[in-house]
């Protein structure tokens, strides 16, 4: 039926369409990296998880802060508390409002907050920035590739063309996705030595970190994938069962189909 | 409470009989769900099942969400995130409420076109859609105002856009939008304040849902033949209607857990695909996102607010006419309302005496252009305010006005329609063939 195809389609372009509600300011052509937490079946790989938190502790914790990610919820990538315990000892010192002063952190504390007022807070970073948009604000590409915001962060992380100005006082890097940034390339190659030998470039180092901030952004990935896939599964028995009672249901009040 | 012919319900045990001459509730209930509905009733009749689904699940989990939620403007943002990572099954009720209000819109519009379609808003069905229209005015209060609640960067400023509109109505706009904000800009009085609303607003539609109910089981379904249930004697009844349990509650459940299927596909894998990065960021009044874009189901409607710029000549026209109180901003305001407004006045100024769309062969073609139109303004809202797309937007608000004030005026005395059933029954039999042995 003509208005059933039409309709179908209009809902079809009425979901799609709205991606277009989030027409992010994206200059460079950012790649689709393949993640292993992609797709519905995707899971955290822990061994990048871990790789990245290196490169963030090593690196971008010396301005940016997670204060939104409670220590204690490193034993998602693998390690055991006592890990935990003494990473949080060793890296940070959080001030405590009974003691009035600044002691050792311990797991029930979260990450610190920027130590730099102009660096953001990257908890979210991985979901408040999307690397994908349109075709025509239509929301295509976020449909098929994902909002993209970990290929933001790669992207950025390996944009910089080397190209700097000053501005009241300030230096400011060009940057591909991003214009001009106050951060400057803050990765270099062989930067972070990990302990297991795995490649330590740029790209390699900002794929790694990319992955650990998808994880405080959305730390329970995993689960939410798990219930979808649940919820699609079941439900999707139980409309067969339904379909199947409806038709029995309906059959004695319904001749041989005729148009 | 029909005035369809049926069986009522008859009080058997003692217990039963006790009860009915005290509460006659099961009487309610039975007769709620024995409705004679028409048996030709298609695919497009199960959204309503779908929307008193979302109104539940939004309660629902929007009742646990407050168990956690502080609706403070220094700890709103930061309690989202505690529900997201600390709260027990947090991620996945935030999710399904945030998503359960996509699909809620889905649903509905979904439901109005339909309505618009087989004219379910005629005669004698206009409260029916009045209250529809109520309902969906109310649904976009919550909406908007539960938007607002995780207070990030697109809640801060969607609703200092939002309540501008209102500060635009002459005279009484800026005490008006001082009143709703609660100071003269968004802050934790609105905070407060919005949050109060956005539980209250979703009681006040159940409560419209069961006057929609009560309206529509007092004249009986439309159907897509559009024409009426004959109603003469219950063995007439019976021909061409099935009561609604069992047979329409299993087509209804049977459509709404495939529905739910896609539902909890975009739940479980893209559940931020909906959303507007933004709102990951806490918000700053001092800084302005580059793009403020409200949520996708009012994007046709703020397309129309910003369609009517200063340069166009219906906006010079009532501008001129009314020494400068009306102006560009104004004629937007009272043009988003105003596009509400004609379809709720759908009922009496669509002059055609047949009801259903499938026999009007040239209102049919008007009304799918209707429904490409309606897509249209909903991607040009979220396009920048700039041609050639502020352009698509005129001539897409002009093509809605146009198609309520003129269009279906029109048609209904020019249009021949094309000749319908009978009853009901010939319009079932038609389609699936007479049933070899005659139901009961």
């Amino acid at each position: 039926m003509n208005l059933k195809k039409l309709t179908l389609s209009a809902l079809a372009a009425l979901v799609l369409s709205t991606g277009s509600a989030v027409p992010a300011v994206v200059t460079a052509d950012i790649e689709n990296i393949r993640f292993p937490f992609d797709g519905p079946f995707g899971k955290w790989d822990q061994n990048q998880l871990q790789r990245g938190l290196q490169v963030y502790t090593e690196v971008c914790a010396a301005c940016h802060g997670l204060k939104y990610v409670p220590l204690r919820t490193l034993t998602d990538l693998g390690y055991s508390e006592e890990q935990v315990r003494a990473y949080a000892a060793d890296n940070f010192e959080v001030f405590d409002g009974e003691l009035d002063d600044f002691r050792a952190a311990i797991p029930t504390d979260s990450f610190p907050g920027s130590n730099l007022e102009s660096a953001p807070d990257l908890s979210l970073m991985a979901k408040a920035r999307v690397g994908f948009s349109g075709p025509y604000g239509l929301g295509l590409n976020q449909f098929f590739k994902g909002m993209g915001g970990p290929e933001y962060i790669v992207a950025l992380l390996n944009g910089y063309s080397g190209k700097e100005k000053e501005e009241a006082g300030t230096v400011l890097y060009d940057n591909a996705v991003f214009g001009y940034i106050a951060m400057g390339p803050p990765l270099s190659d062989g930067l972070v030595e990990f302990s297991d030998g795995s490649p330590n470039d740029v790209k390699s180092m900002s794929e790694d970190v990319a992955a650990f901030l998808m994880w405080t952004a959305e730390p329970k990935l995993t689960v939410r994938k798990r219930v979808g896939f649940m919820g699609v599964f079941f439900l999707g028995i139980l409309a067969i069962l339904l379909y199947l009672t409806n038709k029995r249901l309906w059959a004695p009040h319904k001749g041989k189909k005729t148009a | 409470m029909s005035g369809i012919p049926h069986d009522h319900y008859e009080p058997k045990t003692g217990f039963e009989k006790w009860l009915h001459t005290r509460l006659p509730v099961v009487s309610l209930l039975y007769d709620t769900l024995m409705i004679p509905t028409p048996k030709n009733l298609n695919w497009w009749w199960i959204w309503g099942i779908v929307l008193a689904f979302c109104l539940v699940l939004q309660i629902v989990t929007g009742v646990i969400l407050v168990m956690h939620y502080t609706p403070n403007t220094d700890l709103a943002f930061a309690s989202i995130e505690h529900i997201m990572r600390n709260v027990n099954g947090g991620a996945v009720i935030r999710y399904l409420h945030m998503n359960g209000a996509s699909l809620f819109f889905i649903a509905v519009y979904i439901h109005m076109f339909r309505g618009l379609f087989y004219g379910s808003y005629k005669a004698p069905r206009e409260v029916t859609w009045i209250i529809g229209m109520l309902i969906y005015l109310a649904m976009m209060a919550t909406g908007f105002l539960g938007y607002v609640l995780p207070w990030g960067q697109m809640s801060f400023w969607g609703a200092t856009v939002i309540t501008g509109l209102f500060g635009a109505i002459p005279f009484v706009g800026e005490a008006l939008q001082t009143w709703l904000l609660g100071g003269p800009a968004v802050d934790n009085a609105t905070l407060t304040r919005f949050f109060s609303l956005h539980y209250l607003l979703p009681f006040v539609i159940a409560g419209l849902v069961i006057v929609h109910i009560w309206a529509f089981h007092t004249t009986g379904n439309n159907n897509p033949a559009g024409v009426e249930v004959r109603r003469g004697s219950k063995e007439e009844v019976e021909k061409d209607t099935l009561p609604f349990w069992p047979y329409f509650v299993i087509k209804d459940l049977f459509a709404l857990v495939l529905v739910l299927v896609a539902f909890f596909a975009v739940v479980g894998f893209m559940p931020n695909y909906l959303g507007h990065p933004d709102n990951y960021i806490e918000a700053d009044p001092l800084i302005t996102p580059a793009f403020i874009v409200p949520e996708w189901y009012y994007l046709p409607f703020y397309a129309i607010l910003r369609a009517f710029t200063a340069d166009v000549w219906a906006v010079m026209l009532v501008e001129w006419l009314t020494a400068g109180v009306v102006d560009a901003k104004v004629f937007g305001v009272f043009a988003m309302f105003g596009s509400i407004l004609v379809m709720a006045l759908a009922p009496w100024t669509d002059t055609s005496s047949v009801r259903s769309g499938k026999y009007r062969p040239m209102f049919k073609w008007w009304f799918y252009l209707l429904v490409i139109d309606f897509m249209v303004l909903m991607w040009a809202g979220a396009q920048p305010a700039e041609p050639p797309y502020s352009i698509i937007a005129l001539i897409g608000a002009a093509y809605w006005f146009a198609y309520f004030l003129v269009i279906l005026p029109i048609l209904g005395v020019i249009e021949k329609p094309l000749p319908q059933p009978e009853t009901i029954e010939e319009d079932f039999n038609n389609h699936y063939g007479k049933a070899d042995t005659p139901a009961e």
